[in-house]
């Protein structure tokens, strides 16, 4: 190992240094000040009523534009569910499950005897409903852009750590830089949206495209549309979702404050439950898992110890 | 070990008739209750076990997955995440089988340091080396089939480039890679035959294993001295109870590894862009195979020069699968006479080296080529102009501010300008990943071949009970 051993020093150095190296890209997303209740080891649990608030954010705000196509109504009332209570085990006869289900009109996948299309109002095993009828319909009415399916979005962002994809849908959610925007007569005679930046070294101004929004969090590249250092370009990127939450964009059924903040809060747990529905299930069983094994373990070293007590080895 | 006599003894009416038409229990009492086995192994020894283990986890969570799979690249995505929601214990049985596939080359690659270190590929146990290459190769094949299975965004783009990859080879590449996809392009066809392979590749597995143990029970194990048995009395035990506590009690403790990632991070070991279903017309930003190939995509993508007529994608592959393929020569490249790295001092630091760069070439799989790991200088600032004369040229800046003006000033006199970033020279991942690519090829061709030549090693022990009873240099080794 000697003639290994300040390579070694030199590489966990050189490591060290990376992460001080890494610039660009988007800004890393980060948790709410309190944390996420179902990221605590060794067994969190979601936050169900905040689950609740967050369903109704999706309802009135995020549903004009994204579908949850993994998801029926009925999940709403399925153990670890938002909706879910005791004395209602089948999801299917929950009267909350039902009235959610029943408020919303659909397409029945099968026609009527004619072979006529028969809208009505959606039962508990009905799929959430698609704003659009199809992907082009969805980028027609969205600028070319495709707001994403939100089923699985909070497994998609990050990297795989417990909390990753809710930090994310907050930081979003919350980074917008709208009252930053200043708007000034560009060449052409119609308004340009700007932002100045003077973060240490990234000073500048950055163009917002007509259209597109300004979000740090955004995987992106800001390079085109910046005046400045090219060496130090803001982070994030330009999409096309223009800030959703303002303050009391929802009046929440619980009386709780809806500040931006909160319904950011209350959409991501609402999305971390639904991208898996079967994570309090799995936060339960894993202390009872862990405990059988140790034990095992413990018994077989013993085991172990004693079958090899006469050997030497 | 072949040629001990057999010492069961058919008890029961039932056991003795059954044991004159087909031995089937004293095949099995002679290879896992009675075999003698070296009282020395150390803890390293247990990944065969527990390698075993892995293989029946991810056969039967694989078998019930089935059940429930849809190949259909429209509902492919669908049906994996209904597996997560609606299927009974769905959700526990598709963490374990997407945890499992990297628990299994976790494990492998222990069990494959392990054979280098202590020369388990030398004579008598060539064909249990060569067996076990064709496990790991069978191993490779079926968790990049079955990672396209989901048919999330690195599924269909990471099939995209490996497939493109056969398309390098001259003649034959373009009929190999359209009997990969079954047509002109990644699609329907190709999810539905990388299916059927994905589930016929694991019994193959599970043929060469068999193979592969009863190639290990001819010569017998070898041991971390790499000094045969000589004395079954004094060398060795018999495997059972000896050797299932032994194992069992690792199995263990690596299940609960194993089961740390299933229950508290079962999607850290992949890549969140697999949960955004495939779309052939939006290409994710960074393709990145899974960890456990990451080093031999640092060896593919270290080659970006062309030699003579081979261009540097060629070349890429050959060293690709060249990584591969040495492993197969490697009983015959070490020439030292001496198994155990125990006794050979310089050829442990080549083989900790070797670890080291492997780990690294990961490191370099994982990152751009390009991106500095270290920088030397800062980034400049270089305007390029066409002055009003129509005279080109440019000039470099440290300063934002100045290059601005200059820029400014020769547009404002009439001319064209533009500025960009002058990166400064750096020690990038493609220097890098070709440094430990050459080492990676040196260590098995040049100094595995002429070390054991020259090497002096230090004494071997007489025989495996001498060296349990301390008549040797202490064991440098994690030894037990």
């Amino acid at each position: 190992m000697k003639l290994f051993r300040p390579l070694l020093v030199g590489l966990g150095a050189i490591a060290l240094g990376l992460t001080a190296h890494a610039a660009g890209g988007a800004k890393h997303a980060h948790a709410p000040e309190k944390g996420w209740s179902f990221a605590k080891v060794p067994a969190g649990k979601l936050d169900k009523e905040s689950v609740q608030r967050g369903f109704q954010v999706y309802q009135e705000v995020c549903s004009s534009c994204h579908g949850m196509k993994l998801l029926s109504y009925r999940n709403l009332g399925e153990p670890g569910g938002p909706f879910y209570y005791d004395q209602y085990p089948n999801a299917n006869d929950n009267p909350l499950v039902k009235a959610i289900a029943a408020e919303i009109e659909i397409l029945d996948p099968n026609p009527d005897e004619n072979g006529d299309p028969v809208y009505r109002p959606a039962i508990p095993a009905d799929t959430f409903r698609s704003p659009y009828p199809n992907d082009q319909a969805a980028m027609a009415a969205n600028g070319g852009a495709m707001p994403p399916d939100l089923s699985v979005i909070t497994k998609a962002r990050g990297h795989g750590n417990e909390g990753d994809g809710a930090s994310y849908v907050y930081s979003l959610m919350t980074g917008y830089k709208d009252d930053k925007i200043k708007t000034k007569v560009g060449d052409d005679g119609l308004n340009v949206n700007y932002i100045e930046f003077d973060e240490g070294e990234m000073v500048g101004t950055l163009t917002q495209p007509t259209g597109l929004y300004y979000n740090p969090y955004f995987a992106g590249d800001t390079t085109p549309q910046w005046d400045g250092d090219p060496r130090h370009t803001p982070y994030g990127g330009f999409l096309a979702m223009a800030p959703q939450l303002p303050d009391g964009r929802v009046e929440y059924i619980d009386g709780t404050e809806a500040t931006t903040s909160q319904m950011a809060y209350d959409v991501a747990n609402f999305l971390q439950w639904a991208g898996d529905p079967k994570q309090g299930q799995r936060k339960s069983l894993a202390l009872p898992v862990m405990l059988y094994l140790v034990l095992l373990a413990i018994l077989l070293w013993f085991s172990y110890k004693r079958i090899w007590r006469n050997v030497e080895h | 070990m072949s040629g001990h006599e057999s010492t069961y003894e058919p008890k029961t009416g039932i056991e003795k008739w059954l044991d004159s038409r087909l031995p089937i229990i004293r095949l099995a009492h002679d290879s896992f209750v009675d075999f003698p086995t070296p009282k020395n192994l150390n803890y390293w020894y247990t990944f065969g076990g527990i390698l075993a283990i892995c293989l029946a986890i991810q056969i039967i969570t694989g078998v019930v997955l089935a059940m429930h799979y849809t190949a259909d690249i429209d509902q492919a995505f669908g049906s994996v995440e209904r597996i997560m929601r609606d299927v009974p214990y769905g959700w526990l049985i598709r963490n374990v089988h997407m945890v499992g596939a990297s628990m299994f080359f976790l494990a492998v690659y222990v069990h494959m340091f392990r054979g280098l270190y202590y020369g388990s590929y030398k004579a008598p146990r060539e064909v249990l080396w060569l067996l076990g290459c064709i496990i790991y190769l069978l191993m490779m094949a079926t968790a990049f089939l079955g990672y396209m299975l989901p048919w999330g965004q690195m599924s269909l783009h990471g099939a995209n480039v490996i497939i493109n990859l056969f398309g390098a080879i001259p003649l034959v590449g373009e009929p190999i890679q359209s009997w990969l996809m079954g047509g002109p392009s990644v699609g329907n066809q190709t999810l539905q035959r990388f299916f059927s392979l994905h589930y016929l590749l694991p019994f193959m597995i599970a043929g060469v294993v068999i193979l592969h143990i009863w190639a290990l029970h001819v010569p017998g194990n070898n041991n971390p001295t790499g000094v045969e048995v000589q004395d079954v009395e004094k060398d060795t035990v018999p495997f059972h109870p000896y050797y299932t506590v032994k194992d069992g009690f690792a199995i263990v403790v690596f299940l609960i590894i194993f089961a740390v990632f299933v229950f508290y991070a079962p999607n850290v070991l992949g890549h969140a862009d697999n949960y955004i279903e495939a779309n052939p017309l939006v290409t994710p930003a960074h393709i990145v195979p899974e960890w456990y190939l990451l080093p031999f995509y640092a060896i593919l993508r270290a080659i970006t020069f062309n030699i003579g007529p081979m261009d540097a994608k060629l070349l890429g592959v050959i060293a690709m699968f060249g990584a591969i393929a040495v492993l197969f020569l490697l009983p015959w490249l070490d020439t030292s006479k001496v198994k155990s790295m125990r006794y050979r001092p310089v050829a442990k630091q080549f083989f900790f080296g070797f670890v080291v760069a492997c780990l690294l070439l990961g490191w370099c799989g994982a990152s751009n080529p390009d991106n500095a790991i270290i920088s030397m200088g800062e980034d400049k600032l270089l305007v390029t102009y066409t002055d009003a004369a129509g005279l080109e040229g440019q000039r470099t800046f440290e300063d934002y501010a100045p290059a601005a003006q200059f820029r400014d000033e020769q547009v404002a006199a009439g001319g064209v300008a533009a500025m960009a970033i002058q990166k400064a020279p750096a020690f990038t991942f493609k220097i890098l990943s070709q440094i430990l690519t050459a080492y990676y090829f040196a260590f098995f061709l040049l100094i595995l071949p002429i070390l054991g030549l020259r090497e002096r090693p230090k004494g071997e022990p007489d025989s495996i009970h001498h060296s349990v009873l301390g008549h040797d240099a202490p064991a440098a080794a994690p030894a037990e």
